[in-house]
């Protein structure tokens, strides 16, 4: 990095290279799986049935999320478990970082 | 009462998604709870458009076959209070759509939602005629370009024929003229349909004229409707059109070619 980068303000992506990079992730995630069935809805079937052998859910308290980035994703699903007797309600959060495309 | 409302086109390409986005953000932006839905199954596009295509966990399809409910599926905007997109499958085709399948969801979204919008793919097809079975309002979203206004003379008489309301008698889908693409400039050489000239042809109520605009373009880049670029003037003709189906009378704005001042003369001549 030479003296004057210091001065330069950093450029902000253009519409244009946004696009791209935009682009770029959301094909590369589709590529991979164009072929495979839907891979979610089962997998949040099983954790579901596996979640349920221990303690007693609400199918309504499941909260899945997924964010792709570039390399990475994050699925975060999120469980809601009932208040033991009484007081509040506990969340247990599970992350689930899958490398590669998911 | 929850309304549902179809921006259909027949034609390809005229602007349907843009308009799904800029509409529905626009309702939003009013305080109005919104849901926009992707009924182009396939080629899913208005996550793009809306910025949220690396969010999509769960779609359309996913709820009506069961594997996912609705509140899953919804994504809630980031920008914007009161608006939510859903999604469709990429990977799924159009006969995943069945009428009890999307009639169920639509029932649900009434519950919640003020205004349910549908983007519709182009043709006249199972997705499309899925997109504007259930609608109240129909927005036809045409270019000035004689096969646009042909195509878009077509979905009106589906929608006359083959819609809900029509098969049961109710009262006729209510119908609105989206004039998109337009370009003054050319219009005024004569190369291009004068809005009046779509008006006297379609001869349904003028809702917006939304022109030609490289904003448009740029905020597709970023994943961001146009409407929301209120500097642009797509972005507050897709305002005006939002009023004026709320009721507000707001005249039409961007069909003249804007008279130069003279110092834009003087500048243009420099530069
Ligand atoms: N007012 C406008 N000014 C400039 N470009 C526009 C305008 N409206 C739409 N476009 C451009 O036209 C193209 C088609 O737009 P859009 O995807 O919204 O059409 P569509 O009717 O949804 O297409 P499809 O039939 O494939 O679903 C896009 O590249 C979009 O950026
Ligand atoms: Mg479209």
């Amino acid at each position: 990095m030479s003296i004057f980068d210091f001065f330069r303000t950093p450029k902000k992506a253009s519409a244009a290279d946004q696009a791209k990079e935009r682009l770029q992730i959301v094909l590369a995630h589709e590529r991979a799986g164009r072929d495979s069935p839907d891979f979610l809805p089962q997998l949040q079937k099983e954790l579901l049935d596996v979640i349920k052998k221990y303690v007693s859910i609400d199918d309504d308290k499941v909260a899945v999320k997924l964010d792709r980035a570039s390399g990475y994703s994050t699925l975060e699903v999120n469980v809601e478990l009932p208040a033991p007797a009484k007081g509040a309600a506990r969340a247990a959060t599970g992350k689930v970082a899958a490398a590669g495309n998911a | 009462m929850a309304k549902i409302i179809v921006m259909t086109s027949g034609k390809g390409g005229v602007g349907k998604t843009t308009s799904s986005a800029a509409f529905g953000t626009g309702l939003a932006l009013r305080g109005f709870k919104t849901c926009i839905i992707d009924f182009d199954v396939g080629l899913r596009n208005l996550d793009l458009i809306m910025g949220c295509e690396r969010r999509v966990v769960f779609d359309f399809i996913n709820v009506i076959n069961g594997e996912a409910r609705l509140s899953q599926a919804l994504i809630k905007d980031k920008r914007v209070e009161n608006l939510y997109i859903l999604p469709t499958s990429q990977t799924r085709d159009k006969d995943a759509l069945t009428e009890q399948g999307v009639e169920k969801i639509l029932n649900e979204l009434k519950k919640e939602f003020d205004y349910i919008i549908c983007d519709s793919p182009a043709g006249i097809e199972r997705g499309a005629l899925m997109a504007l079975y259930f609608a109240d309002h129909a927005i036809i979203v045409t270019n000035p370009e004689v096969s646009s206004v042909r195509d878009s003379d077509r979905i009106l008489g589906v929608i006359q024929a083959k819609s809900r309301r029509a098969e049961k008698g109710e009262a006729p889908v209510q119908e609105h003229l989206l004039v998109t693409r337009y370009d003054p400039e050319r219009v005024e050489k004569g190369e291009m349909l004068k809005v009046e000239d779509v008006l006297e042809i379609l001869a349904i109520p003028l809702l917006g004229i939304i022109p030609e605009s490289p904003a448009v373009l740029r905020a597709s880049n970023v994943g961001m409707p146009v409407v929301l670029d209120d500097k642009s003037n797509a972005g507050q003709a897709y305002s005006d059109a939002v009023g004026r189906f709320l009721g507000e009378k707001i005249e039409h704005r961007f069909v003249k070619v804007e008279k130069k001042g003279f110092f834009d003369r003087l500048l243009r001549r420099t530069a």
